[in-house]
């Protein structure tokens, strides 16, 4: 009964986006003032089905009900319980219907919560979020409905991806999804602006939070499986540029471009039609991102068995929306004035840079991505396009932003005087300059871009605590906390991936118990090596006691599992986080004459990758905080100063 | 030949009861001697995709092909080849798949252009926006 009722509200939220989107819309004609106020509670009932549905596939998840299809060829019964009900979104269908339930759960916020937008305006914006709902409750139904049952249910389920059987399972996936799916707000506030023709610094000051709310999450998403991988990989990389990562990277930047305009549209009412533009940019990415990632495509390479009629449908979906609303877009911007022009060297004319480089790192990032694809499907030739394209290509690009993120905050509104600005950065430009200095003096021979990086991060954390200069720190308002801790997040990250690049220090070695092997300044004795059992595993543990000099020596426990359902082995990693950096080991396969191979990194303030991260998104956080607590804010918006 | 027939005893025992903690350590999971050389090897490792692996390349991989590969990076480094020679030679064996670095060829011209035409359009959508110093 449970699937049932899972698919019962599923179908019975799929009507209520239909009718959600036509009130929506039809709330616009001349004699649809009545309709105005029912849409929102269509929103909010058709989030409650959906949110229904998902809570049906948890407890099938949880009871692991085997005559479902899905918890069938993704679950088992032996599975500890955190994966027995994580696993529910480790797979397909199930990830698809979380994906729906947050789209829909973020159009019921819109309806209760949106008080700023005109009604008008808002009644479309949420038809808009229905007309989304609508295209991917018919994907979740058509092509990849969960709760379809088996005739004869089996024994057991065919267990579920050993990699995946992590904690990371329950935060990454539900943080990027918020993050990827809360984006359409912004999207459908652009459709609904463009309907209304009203795109005001009202409406940016409306969309601004939602779009904040979506990034936190996003940067948070994004931090974490970058952690993920990393330790569950085994291999010490944080960040391998692969199709899946850079699908969510996409929206990332195209979200942090819009968090910017966004701004410039509220305070000084200009880059109308370019904010716009990038609302329906951003979750356009993070539709491309979910076609890429869902519609196998990019597997297709591999021996998985993937069902074409899903990428067709998600493809025609996309091009329905995205060319929908750019289609909108193209007829209705030339009523919308361009708004106000600015002078180069101002506030403005910093955050204008800082959009041409982020879209430009997005346009680089979707290109590398795509390429292979259309390569292929024009000439069949296959292509990689990798680290080394990335790198080339978008890494001198963010180093500039990152210049410009330390200088921009020091600039004024409307005008500013190039010697004044000079006078103000010069403080962090002496840092990067003694930075430099001191960098090329005691390593010499490091590679340009993490020189690059270090030098360029001391110098934007410098710059980026330089709005709190002289200020009453007590009455700063929390959204220049907000920007000086994200900002500052930003140089931390930066200063962790130069440091991971360029002091990483590797050993890989073969090994027998008792032996002591060295990696950066640690000594690591092998102490020993045991066989475990674990809930749904077995393991040989390896006992390695690391020390550095006088201090207390520590003890990893690095492992080698085998699971058998399904066959696999992972190696999972121990790592020892440090003031200074982090001690990452594994242990391999045996090698004859008794020994183990070991792999060893010492990686000196990698954490402040992640850090960085968490960082930039309390920035956000704070600044989200400080945007919808009203008053006070007011007069700071209109004297031009949001500081 | 009863001279080559005593070789033959001397040397296959000791063939057959080498000390296998002497074995030469294979060199997928080991690293060249020389930290230049490793160094050279690691930054090639990096950029060859592990043909049966999804989006890893084969420095981050577990896959046996993929130590296959590493050992012979390896060799072939320690031999004094060149990585782009070593590149080359892959390439010409698994593809261009193989390679994460696209080469520099006309069908990936346009990838290549791409930052700088990306730069280019934008700067010439951003003027639109700004307003001449003098005009103001």
């Amino acid at each position: 009964m449970i699937a049932e009722t899972g698919l019962i509200a599923l179908l019975i939220a799929a009507a209520l986006a239909l009718l959600q989107a036509a009130m929506g819309f039809g709330a616009l004609r001349p004699d649809g003032e009545s309709l105005l106020r029912a849409v929102r509670p269509v929103a909010v009932v058709q989030a409650a089905m959906t949110v229904t549905a998902f809570a049906m596939l948890l407890l099938l998840f949880s009871q692991t009900d085997l005559s479902v299809k899905l918890v069938a060829e993704d679950s088992a019964t032996t599975l500890p319980l955190l994966y027995r009900i994580t696993g529910a979104w480790g797979n397909h269908e199930g990830s698809m219907l979380m994906w729906v339930t947050i789209l829909a759960v973020a159009g019921a916020a819109v309806a209760m919560f949106e008080r700023r937008l005109p009604e008008r305006t808002l009644a479309a914006t949420i038809g808009a979020q229905g007309l989304i709902a609508m295209g991917f409750f018919a994907f979740l139904l058509f092509s990849s409905n969960p709760f379809e049952r088996l005739p004869v249910p089996p024994v057991e389920g065919s267990g579920f991806n050993p990699l995946l059987q992590d904690p990371g399972l329950a935060f990454h996936p539900p943080t990027l999804y918020v993050g990827y799916v809360g984006l359409s707000v912004a999207f459908s506030f652009a459709v609904g602006a463009l309907l209304t023709r009203d795109v005001s610094p009202a409406f940016a000051r409306a969309m601004r939070p939602w779009v904040l709310g979506a990034w936190i999450f996003l940067t948070l998403g994004i931090t974490a499986g970058s952690y993920w991988a990393y330790y569950e990989l085994g291999w010490g990389g944080w960040w391998f540029w692969d199709p899946t990562e850079n699908a969510s990277l996409m929206p990332w930047l195209a979200a942090t471009a819009l968090l910017h305009s966004v701004s410039v549209l509220a305070t000084r009412d200009g880059l109308r039609a370019w904010t716009v533009m990038l609302a329906v940019v951003a979750f356009s990415m993070s539709m491309v991102g979910t076609f890429l990632v869902r519609s196998g495509i990019l597997t297709s390479v591999h021996a998985f068995a993937l069902d074409p009629r899903r990428g067709a449908f998600i493809l025609i979906l996309l091009a329905l929306y995205i060319g929908g609303a750019l289609a909108l877009f193209g007829a209705r911007i030339a009523t919308v004035a361009e708004g106000n022009r600015f002078d180069p060297v101002s506030r403005e004319g910093a955050l204008v840079a800082n959009n041409l480089l982020l879209s430009a790192i997005l346009g680089v990032v979707l290109i590398g991505t795509l390429y292979p694809l259309l390569v292929e499907s024009a000439t069949g030739d296959k292509l990689s396009v990798g680290p080394p394209y990335f790198n080339a290509a978008a890494g001198p690009l963010a180093l500039i932003l990152v210049a410009i993120m330390a200088g921009g905050p020091m600039m004024r509104w409307r005008r500013d005087r190039l010697v004044t600005v000079g006078r103000r950065v010069a403080i962090p430009a002496a840092v990067v300059v003694v930075a430099l200095v001191a960098v090329l003096g005691a390593l010499p021979g490091l590679r340009i871009l993490p020189l690059l990086g270090l030098v360029l991060a001391a110098g934007a954390a410098a710059a980026s605590v330089a709005p709190l200069w002289k200020r009453n720190l007590r009455r700063t308002p929390l959204f220049t906390w907000g920007m000086v801790v994200a900002h500052l997040g930003i140089a931390v990250s930066l200063a962790g991936m130069a440091s991971e690049s360029a002091f990483s220090q590797e050993t890989l070695i073969a090994a027998r118990p008792g032996e002591t092997v060295h990696v950066g300044p640690y000594a690591i004795r092998f102490a020993a090596i045991d066989p475990i059992a674990g809930e749904n595993y077995t393991a040989v543990k390896a006992t390695l006691v690391a020390t550095r000099g006088a201090s207390t020596p520590i003890t990893l426990s690095p492992e080698q599992r085998t699971f058998d359902n399904p066959p696999q082995q992972t190696a999972e990693s121990a790592i020892a986080t440090l003031v200074d950096g982090q001690l990452y080991t594994v242990v391999g396969e045996p090698v004859p004459g008794g020994r183990w191979q070991l792999r060893l990194w010492w990686k000196p303030f990698v954490t402040l990758i992640w850090a960085g991260g968490v960082l930039v998104a309390v920035g956000g956080a704070l600044s989200l905080i400080g945007r919808v607590r009203p008053r006070r804010q007011v007069r700071a918006e209109r004297d031009g100063y949001a500081r | 030949m009863r001279q080559l027939l005593a070789l033959a005893l001397l040397v296959v025992p000791v063939a057959l009861y080498a000390d296998p903690v002497m074995a030469p350590e294979p060199l997928s999971y080991t690293q060249l001697p020389d930290p230049a050389a490793e160094a050279r090897a690691q930054a090639l490792m990096q950029t060859i995709r592990c043909v049966v692996c999804q989006g890893q390349s084969i420095a981050d991989s577990d896959a046996d092909l993929a130590g296959d590969m590493r050992a012979i990076i390896r060799q072939r480094i320690a031999a004094g080849e060149k990585p782009e020679a070593i590149r080359a030679w892959m390439i010409a064996r698994y593809g261009r798949w193989v390679s994460y670095k696209p080469p520099l060829d006309p069908l990936t011209w346009p990838l290549w252009a791409a930052p700088v035409v990306l730069v280019a359009i934008g700067l010439l959508i951003a003027r639109g926006t700004l307003r001449r110093r003098r005009a103001a």
